[in-house]
């Protein structure tokens, strides 16, 4: 119905010694979803060009020099990927023992399975192992900027810039260990171009950016994922018709988030549909 | 200021609102009605129903208001800000929706943005626009202010407030002057041109530029982008619409994409972005006076055959009041009684202190809100309903024609009810037994009367991500454009040949004099929502309160500095407010929003002047002048 894509072929390639086959142009990870192999992803976003951070998605490709991430190489017709090879798995332990070792992984979904999966140890480094561990930044009353846990993914800074968001409120700064997101000199969120819209929060995939609401019941201890219900529903504010997922604990909503393969919003929200519901 | 939920009935005794039992607040809804109804003829009744609620509802409202009590009466919050888009529209194509998708909008060569503050007013919309200017579209803003839609444009185009006719003729005779007009699509899809052809000839640029402020040079820009596009796209909201002639704004803006063949193919459409969440579908369940469920015209009698046999009762073959005519309705005392849904008229119609009176001499005023608002405060009952988007399961229908499926996902506050439960109970009481097994029993309803939503079943809606209407087949989907027939090459299919409109320029009625020489307009902005009534519930690191905006120039020709609490004044009424220096503005012209009308009641001062056709008032062109504040004595 839309006139604009041409066709695409399909192509076959091989996964752990598995056939599947996949439009061109997909990446390995669309690949190895085909296939139904569990890939551990941090960096990689579903409505963001994949910016290659993390490392932890790495994949061995045959024939190839170095280990390929699967986020964004694209897969081509013939080839063989071994996702589960001795040099990937090391890779991944490498990669989970440095971060876990400097960051606050607690809120990342599933970083302690992963570490145990990988059997990554991230104290072999000793207990004077650099850090970023620093106090969260509380500057509003809408969300909160916890550095300590912030993997330099970058996910934030695309989708508040030119990928979605376009308000350009923060950016990268700083070398080497000590780069660090931050808004215009490191200025308070609300001196910041920011204007609230959540988009960062949405993407972040450890839990660095969180709703204030949801970091203040992780500090009372009141914070139950297992009591939470999902439901997407429409935003009551204009007339675009954007979709929202409430999270609700004890009948009060507690997070606002948005489908990511929705057409109207793409997964992201503004001000109002991300943090207006305190009227209900 | 923040507002409490509602959560008892309330109805008046000795004057004052006293919490009452569901049974009894009912059975006074009930009673009210049946004893004006009685007196005066169902003609007496009107309801304003909720843009905000869901389709559901608005088909049991309508349904309410012409089965139960039998009259057309019936309108919605529609009508102050995109009645006349849709008036525009369905002259012209017979369909009243937007022609486009929001995925065009990023997939199009030229974006035109007509009035329009897409940036902070539908921020989710502008993302699209802003897709389509990172793959190479040019942009082009047409407002009085350099909003944050202009900051994005490669051209910004700042008329004068109300000279929207003249640019879009001044556009119009450059086309055609240029040879750039479509001859075969005006030839074989259109009528009127040679009409319209004269009309434009005297708006020369040099005409337009004296009259809209905006140089020659950039009105043939836009004209020549514009036509020389393979696509483009011509997007407005209230900038064109808050106006006393908007309906000819909207046909002066329809003539263009006439014009030039940008209308009924993929990426080229005209999008007038809807303000609220359901004003889009409120209209097309029929909660307007003139048309049924799924915008079926009222005076055919075909159709109304075919909705007396389903509802089992003649409908009145005329037109009802609108809301403009109901409030003058209200005044003359032919309208006693009336049912507010979710709708805080007091505080967001234009000239607020005559709403005010009408609705005080009104005999029986039932309100249905989720909120104590002003309007409630003056009803005689008052009935506390669940948030449709997140209380009640149903459907919204967006700018873009998408009906989308709403979900329960909270229990309604203490006694809270559902709307459509509430309406059910008083349909009850005046002697129709209605149920409904819940929302999606009422939309079955709908599909079966209503052609254009006949093929989306709920589950359809849910595994698609929603539907656009028309959706007349349950095993097809239609293209995401509208009016595609205007470019077949079987006359037949083609169908109607779409009308160009002779338009006359008029400026707004509000004069600017010695005494008054200040234009007022006013709009949104990015954190707040209409009369503040929801957007106070959360605390957002924006907001500043109410100000009146002025340019550095006119701050520092009336002496004035920022934060300086001032008086503004027009001929209506009068307000103080703090000012706000804006250099986005240009001399002449101040800025107000209304949504903080606790602390400044702005549309004391704008004008009920109203567009005939749809009745729409002028929100956007008021003339007022703004004083330092003396100390007294």
């Amino acid at each position: 119905m839309i006139p604009l894509q041409p066709p695409r072929r399909l192509i076959d390639v091989e996964i752990d010694g598995e056939t599947v086959r996949v439009p061109e142009g997909s990446t390995i990870l669309d690949a190895c979803a085909v296939a139904g192999k569990d890939i551990p992803t941090l960096c990689y976003g579903d409505t963001l060009t994949p910016k290659n951070a993390c490392r932890v998605c790495v994949v061995e490709v045959e024939g190839a020099r170095t280990l390929a991430p699967a986020c964004s190489r694209k897969a081509e017709k013939g080839m063989k990927v071994g996702t589960d090879t001795e040099r990937a798995r090391q890779s991944r332990k490498v990669v989970l023992e440095l971060l876990a070792s400097s960051v606050d992984l607690s809120t990342t979904p599933r970083a302690a399975e992963w570490t145990k999966e990988y059997d990554a140890d991230p104290a072999r480094f000793g207990d004077d192992a650099a850090t970023v561990e620093q106090p969260a930044k509380v500057d509003n009353e809408l969300y909160v900027r916890d550095y300590s846990k912030c993997i330099m993914c970058y996910k934030c800074v695309d989708a508040c810039g030119d990928q979605w968001q376009n308000t350009f409120a923060i950016g990268v700064a700083g070398r080497g260990f000590d780069t660090t997101i931050s808004t215009e000199f490191d200025a308070p969120l609300t001196d910041s171009a920011c204007v609230y819209c959540g988009n960062c929060v949405e993407v972040c995939p450890t839990g660095a950016l969180s709703f204030k609401s949801e970091f203040d019941m992780r500090a009372e201890g009141t914070w139950d994922e297992s009591k939470q219900t999902e439901t997407t529903t429409i935003c009551s504010y204009c007339g675009v018709g954007c979709n929202l997922t409430l999270h609700v604990q004890d009948n009060k909503i507690v997070k606002v988030t948005s489908p990511h393969d929705n057409p109207v919003t793409k997964g992201n929200l503004c001000v109002k549909g991300r943090f207006g519901y305190g009227y209900v | 200021m923040s507002y409490d939920r509602l959560t008892h009935p309330l109805v008046r005794e000795n004057g004052v609102l006293r919490q009452a039992s569901w049974e009894e607040a009912l059975e006074r809804a009930a009673e009210g009605f049946r004893r004006n109804v009685a007196e005066h003829g169902p003609d007496c009744f009107a309801m304003l129903s909720c843009a905000r609620s869901t389709n559901e509802m608005n088909y049991v409202g309508q349904k309410f208001t012409r089965v139960v009590i039998g009259t057309n009466n019936v309108d919605s919050c529609n009508r102050t800000c995109h009645a006349p888009s849709v008036a525009g529209l369905s002259a012209v194509f017979g369909s009243g929706g937007g022609t486009s998708s929001y995925q065009e909008v990023e997939d199009t060569d030229v974006i035109v943005m007509w009035g329009s503050a897409a940036r902070n007013a539908h921020p989710i919309f502008f993302q699209h626009v802003l897709k389509g200017i990172r793959k190479g579209a040019r942009m082009f803003a047409v407002d009085p202010r350099r909003t944050g839609t202009a900051q994005w444009a490669d051209l910004w185009l700042g008329l004068n407030v109300g000279t929207d006719i003249p640019l879009a003729h001044a556009v119009a005779r450059e086309i055609i002057h240029a040879g750039l007009h479509n001859e075969a699509f005006i030839e074989r899809a259109t009528s009127g041109f040679e009409e319209f052809k004269e009309s434009v000839e005297p708006w020369t640029l040099s005409v337009a530029e004296q009259v809209t402020g905006v140089p020659a040079a950039a009105i043939r820009e836009l004209a020549h982008s514009y036509a020389r596009a393979d696509r483009a796209q011509l997007c407005w909201t209230l900038g064109i619409t808050e106006h006393h002639n908007a309906t000819d704004n909207v046909r002066a803006l329809i003539n263009l994409s006439l014009l030039t063949g940008h209308v009924g193919r993929y990426g080229s459409g005209l999008s007038p972005l809807r303000g609220q969440n359901n004003v889009q579908g409120g209209g097309d369940m029929g909660a307007i006076p003139n048309r049924l469920p799924g915008f079926q015209d009222i005076l055919d009698p075909g159709i109304r055959a075919r909705f007396e046999s389903a509802w089992g009762r003649p409908i009145q073959p005329r037109y009802g009041h609108n809301l403009t005519e109901m409030l003058e309705a209200m005044a003359e005392g032919e309208v006693t009684t009336c049912y507010l849904i979710g709708e805080n008229p007091v505080q967001s119609e234009a000239d607020s202190l005559a709403c005010i009176k009408r609705l005080s001499m009104l005999d029986h005023l039932v309100v249905q809100d989720i909120f104590l608002t002003k309007t409630a405060q003056m009803a005689d009952v008052v009935l506390p309903a669940s948030a449709a988007w997140c209380e009640a399961d149903g459907t919204f229908t967006n700018s873009e024609r998408r009906v989308q499926r709403v979900r329960k996902a909270l229990e309604p506050p203490g006694e809270a009810r559902d709307d459509i439960w509430i309406m059910c109970e008083i349909a009850r009481r005046l002697g129709h037994d209605w149920h409904y097994d819940g929302a999606e029993e009422v939309w079955n309803e709908l599909r079966a009367l209503s052609p254009q939503h006949t093929g989306m079943t709920y589950q359809r809606l849910a595994d698609l991500q929603g539907i656009q209407w028309p959706c007349p087949s349950e095993d097809s989907l239609e293209p995401p454009y509208l009016h595609g027939r205007l470019w077949e090459n079987d006359p037949s299919k083609r169908g109607t040949p779409a009308p160009f409109a002779v338009l006359r320029h008029s400026p707004p009625v509000d004069l600017l004099d010695d005494e008054y020489p200040l234009r007022l307009t006013t709009g949104r902005r990015l954190d707040s929502y209409n009369t503040g009534v929801q957007s106070s519930g959360f605390a957002s690191p924006l907001r500043r309160g109410e100000t009146v905006e002025l340019c550095p120039e006119d701050a520092e020709r009336l002496g004035l500095t920022e934060g300086e609490e001032v008086r503004i004044t027009s001929r209506r009424g009068s307000v103080t407010a703090p000012v706000y220096i804006d250099p986005a503005l240009r001399p002449g012209l101040v800025f107000m929003t209304f949504h903080f009308p606790d602390e400044v009641d702005t549309n004391s001062l704008t004008i009920e002047a109203t567009d005939p056709i749809s009745g729409t008032a002028e929100f956007k062109a008021a003339a007022v002048r703004v004083e330092k504040l003396v100390k007294a004595g």
